[in-house]
């Protein structure tokens, strides 16, 4: 594993509150990494809606997802911030010399005086059928994602979605299959149009079935799965034998390892004060959605100010013989000149 | 107008609703455990309820971007609706739901 990387702040999370907190961390001469499970940054803002217009950002009457994103990653380009991203933060250990370490599951090790967790309601992480029992199969018979395709070849497979992973993965496994099929609870699809064309082909060729249903219970034993019982529209319900279920219902959003960050929570929020945006835990901070006090709003904008308010108390953690001088982008020549515009 | 609406351990809440605002608002508001990530924006499928009694068929039909995001919603029937695109109004009054399952 290669030496842990050594910064200012760690924020967890890339949605627009962490890339903000970039920004405000940034004017202050503090450096930051941030590490998001997503594959972008943007957080809910890119995956969820990126679309979507949002019309209560100050100062822009309407702004997609997307652009604010873009935007946020555009103002905070001088500060040259490190992402980790695809990468769950999966641990947060103190160190004897006070720092904090912070550990992903890509095995990525970072140190910093300052944590910022801006994990909005926590990871993205693959949605899970309502299916009773269905934990004892996952990893074994379950998956979620293919990781290896080799790991199908021969095999009895059924998927279950009509999204664009559900459709991809019935035409790429389907040459190395025993069998396939895909379920969905309609005759319609939410996916390309050519892999649409595409899986009804294979299903025309024999080599994919297709049925309109849902799956409603697993049969098996030992994490091993035997077959599953299917039910159509009418309720009618049949035995389908496969030796593995492969759900495909896009992303949801757990809390997930912060809860075991040792930090304190209450109902999956973490409480912080209205000074400094910090948690009962020392140079832990939380900004965002994930944050609790009297009067909280989840509103974007409560997080720019969060954001703000934390970086001032982060630069007295980080600098403790400096002293903090407040300077406005207007008119400081020594601001300007950090934002690559003096 | 009133919600009827019942939660995930098979309890009934009758709530009141208001006009323009939708059932999911009405639901959160009301505290049950809805977790509708996005918002209300038909983008997420957090918001999923069974509308019963033969409701579903007094309501506006779903648009097509709610057909599409209930592709992503786990359990689906032929009952489901996306409760943020469902908008109270006063011929509503009384309308049933179920909290789908998480």
């Amino acid at each position: 594993m290669a030496a842990p990387v050594e910064t200012d702040v760690i924020i967890v999370g890339a949605g627009p509150i962490g890339l903000f907190a970039v920004f405000e961390l940034g004017l202050l001469d503090l450096k930051a990494h941030l590490v998001d499970i997503l594959d972008r940054p943007g957080g809910q803002c890119t995956e969820l809606y990126p679309e979507k217009p949002i019309y209560d950002i100050p100062g822009l009457p309407i702004v997609t997802g997307q652009e604010l994103s873009d935007r946020l990653m555009e103002q905070i380009k001088p500060f040259g911030a490190q992402f980790h991203l695809s990468q769950m933060a999966s641990a947060l250990e103190k160190l004897p010399d006070g720092r904090w370490k912070l550990s992903t599951d890509a095995d990525t090790e970072i140190v910093a005086p300052v944590v910022v967790i801006a994990a909005g309601g926590g990871s993205f992480v693959p949605k899970r059928p309502p299916i009773a029992g269905i934990e004892a199969y996952e990893g074994s018979s379950v998956h979620y994602a293919v990781r290896k395709m080799e790991m199908f070849r021969g095999k009895n497979i059924l998927i279950a979605g009509g999204g664009d992973s559900a459709l991809d993965w019935t035409i790429n496994l389907a040459p190395i299959v025993k069998s396939l099929t895909l379920v969905h609870h309609r005759d319609g699809f939410r996916a390309a149009q050519h892999s649409v064309n595409r899986m009804r082909e294979l299903v025309e060729e024999g080599k994919v079935k297709f049925d309109v249903a849902s799956v409603k219970a697993l049969h098996g034993a030992d994490g091993k799965l035997e077959a599953v019982t299917l039910a159509g529209t009418d309720k009618r319900e049949w035995r389908h034998e496969c030796d593995a279920l492969l759900p495909f219902f896009g992303l949801t959003i757990k809390l997930g390892p912060i809860a075991d960050f040792g930090l304190n929570l209450h109902e999956n929020l973490i409480p912080v004060d209205t000074a400094k945006f910090e948690s009962t835990t020392p140079g832990v901070f939380a900004i965002g959605d994930i944050n609790a006090y009297a009067g909280k709003l989840k509103l974007i904008l409560c997080g720019f100010h969060e954001a703000a308010l934390m970086s001032q108390a982060a630069f007295h953690i980080c600098r403790p013989n400096e002293k903090l001088r407040f300077q406005y982008t207007t008119s400081s020549s020594n601001l300007q000149k950090k934002l690559g515009v003096a | 107008m009133k919600i009827v609406a019942t939660d995930r351990k098979g309890a009934e809440h009758v709530i009141e609703g208001r006009d323009g605002w939708t059932v999911m608002e009405i639901l959160r508001d009301a505290g049950l455990p809805i977790s509708a990530e996005c918002g209300g924006a038909c983008a997420c499928a957090t918001c999923h309820v069974y509308v019963e009694g033969g409701w579903y068929e007094k309501l506006m039909p779903p648009s097509e971007a709610e057909i599409d995001m209930l592709d992503m919603a786990l359990a689906v029937e032929p009952n489901s609706r996306l409760s943020c695109q469902i908008t109270c109004a006063p011929e509503l009054d009384g309308i049933a739901v179920t909290i789908a399952p998480e």
